[in-house]
């Protein structure tokens, strides 16, 4: 029987099985950033264990940074001090850091595929959820906790079980404004929080092929948020046309070899997986969410559903949203374009495009939180950066910023955020604010209109 | 962690079913931040009254009972997930758990902190329970290795994960094992 990508990768990551045990997997790169790493140093630290490969680890600031005056020292103590302390442990361990203000600075998911640290076929692990967005170049990545961090930190690899393999086919040519944020929202919207647990996912078909890979990224992102350890999509000349000329990708001839290799890198036509779903890319529309879980999500000229379950009627009371209503023109005063699924310049293109000559609603506080320092270069080398300023939006410093709120960039309660990340949990983007999941187009015109618009309509 | 091959000791008998996490150690006592010091609490609100004084009631206020083994009744360490509850136990220090049940997450975090939890049949436990309840002194030997454990009643094996077995035998943790199969990893290191 034939290969999955999933397997083969994995499989070439195996360094050896434990009879009726679980797996050692070698893991090629360790990502980690200032909140989840310090008790991985402190538990090494105290057993007088060595980190094994500090060179295969790269250390940035994202979660607990400003989005302004990043040159002023941070106000915020615990900030502060998580930075302070990743400084110190790095530089005690020998572990490359661009920490805050450093010019490749920038949400992990981010900064470590533009330098070109992620490649295809690679194992990738980072004390954070959002690490399967790595598996858009066709490599492993998930996240991991802090007790695996210190695992890896002491011997570059994890104790594991092989997860399940799921396949996920979209064929077929997206609608005039359907975005990649729009089609994983609608498969989460179509298949549940639950549907990926204990599984691997691949995306495969036209829709996933003819994307860009800051669209991958997109997509392979969120898979955590239908249940999958991680999200994968085999690498093709996008992927090798992307990687290359990076700053630590491969080079000349090692560049070519490795792409021979990586174009192995596909699922056998005679591999089996342990579930599969087809979708029809016709069908998909631009997408919001309504609820409290990325899986309650709709077409944005759709009304709510009408469900009994308690958590659902729950999930409505705390968004202040009626079964049967339609979003279509619910004022929002709050807008937020960044996150590590929706923080990347061609996100940023696709706002400039459409609110380029316009201006935004007076009601509404548009934040454009860029992903990375190089983002930001490239917004400015391209003049976005006067767009935006032009329509009124005001473009911040990189970080996880309103993603989580764990800064100073809160939604206030109670308010509506139409919102580019990946999470819409209470309390997510600040105490009782409410989250609705959009597409950075669907972002873009809530921030022009003061309200939620059929986006559609305009394009048509 | 410590190496467990063989062991031998007396028991403290404590028959009594569905003991909860929250009985093991209550939530009062989980703010510490690191794990020492939490053998002080364990079963700390069967061990003392309300006014702090001692309840020479509880078996383990009881000098006739002692040792490292403790035998409990059926679903041992079930509610919260806590690891907080195997600190507790292994703290105090006991060594080794004996039920006809555990609660699947006690057994994992209780394994990974040098815990041997033993799952024996009902009908062994009943009649453990009452030997070693009636004849206090009564030693106990387990044998990890042939995965054994025998006293004055009978003998009777047990079941545990090949891979925590390793583990336990030579005294490793996750973060041990793997460190334990360096030259393996730096061999792997090297074909790639
Ligand atoms: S942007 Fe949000 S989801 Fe991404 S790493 Fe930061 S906090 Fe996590």
């Amino acid at each position: 029987m034939g290969k999955t990508l999933f397997d083969k990768v994995w499989d070439a990551h195996v360094v050896d099985e434990i009879p009726n045990g679980p797996q050692i997997l070698y893991i090629d790169k360790h990502l980690i950033h200032e909140v989840t790493s310090p008790q991985a140093f402190a538990a090494l630290a105290e057993r007088n264990i060595p980190i094994a490969r500090p060179d295969k680890t790269v250390a940035t600031a994202d979660h607990n940074t400003p989005t302004l005056n990043q040159h002023l020292p941070i106000q915020d103590p615990l900030s502060r001090s998580q930075l302070e302390q990743l400084t110190e442990n790095c530089k005690k361990n020998n572990i490359t850091l661009y920490g805050l203000g450093h010019k490749y600075n920038g949400i992990v998911h981010v900064m470590a595929p533009e330098l070109g640290i992620t490649q295809p076929g690679m194992s990738i692990v980072c004390g954070d959820s959002h690490t399967s967005t790595h598996g858009a170049f066709g490599s492993i990545a998930f996240g991991i906790g802090t007790s695996q961090v210190a695992q890896v930190f002491a011997s570059q690899c994890l104790l594991l079980e092989k997860p399940k393999k799921m396949r996920i086919t979209v064929n077929g040519t997206l609608k005039k404004g359907v975005l990649p944020k729009d089609v994983i929202l609608y498969i989460i919207a179509q298949l549940g929080t639950n549907a990926g647990t204990g599984y691997f996912c691949e995306y495969a078909g036209e829709v996933f092929e003819n994307m860009s890979m800051e669209g991958r990224m997109t997509v392979c992102n969120m898979s955590i948020e239908m249940g999958a350890r991680g999200g994968m999509i085999a690498p093709d000349e996008t992927t090798f046309n992307y990687v290359k000329g990076r700053k630590f990708a491969p080079k000349g001839e090692e560049f070519d070899q490795k792409v021979a290799y990586w174009k192995t890198l596909r699922t056998d036509d005679d591999a089996e997986f342990d579930q599969e779903y087809h979708f029809d890319a016709s069908e998909i529309s631009p997408m919001i969410t309504y609820g409290t879980n990325p899986g309650m999500g709709i077409a944005i000229n759709e009304k709510i559903p009408h469900q009994e379950d308690p958590s659902f009627k729950k999930s409505l009371a705390y968004m202040d949203f009626k079964a049967g209503d339609s979003l279509l023109n619910t004022p929002i005063n709050y807008v937020f374009i960044g996150s590590c699924t929706n923080a990347r310049i061609e996100d940023f293109r696709v706002v400039a495009d459409y609110v380029k000559g316009k201006q935004k609603a007076s009601n509404v506080h548009a934040w454009l939180v860029p992903g990375s320092r190089e983002v930001v270069k490239q917004i400015e080398e391209e003049g976005l950066n006067k767009i935006f300023n032009e329509a009124g939006f005001q473009l911040r410093q990189p970080g996880c910023s309103a993603c989580l709120a764990m800064n100073d960039d809160k939604i206030p309660e109670g308010e509506y955020c139409v919102s580019t990340s990946n999470r819409n949990f209470e309390g997510r983007q600040g105490q009782g604010a409410r989250t609705i999941l959009a597409s950075p187009l669907v972002a873009a015109a809530t921030a022009i209109e003061g309200k939620l618009i059929d986006v559609t309509k305009q394009l048509n | 962690m410590q190496k467990f091959t063989t062991f031998t000791d007396t028991a403290i008998p404590l028959g009594i079913e569905n003991i909860d996490t929250d009985q093991i150690i209550p939530a009062r006592f989980l703010k510490a931040t690191d794990r020492k010091g939490f053998g002080d609490n364990v079963f700390r609100d069967w061990r003392y009254n309300k006014d702090n004084s001692i309840n020479h009631d509880f078996v383990l206020n009881n000098d006739t009972y002692q040792g490292e083994i403790l035998i409990a009744g059926h679903n041992f360490g079930c509610g919260s997930s806590r690891e907080h509850a195997a600190w507790a136990l292994a703290g105090y220090p006991f060594k080794v758990i004996i039920s006809s049940f555990f609660a699947d997450i006690f057994k994992g975090n209780a394994l990974n902190n040098g815990l041997l939890p033993i799952e024996v049949s009902p009908t062994f436990l009943k009649k453990l329970l009452h030997e070693v309840t009636e004849k206090p002194k009564t030693s106990i030997t387990i044998n990890l290795e042939k995965q054994t454990i025998s006293c004055s009643i009978g003998v009777e094996s047990f079941e545990i994960d090949p891979y925590k077995k390793v583990c336990l035998l030579n005294g490793y943790d996750d973060i041990d094992f793997l460190i334990s199969k360096k030259e393996q990893i730096e061999a792997f290191e090297a074909s790639l």
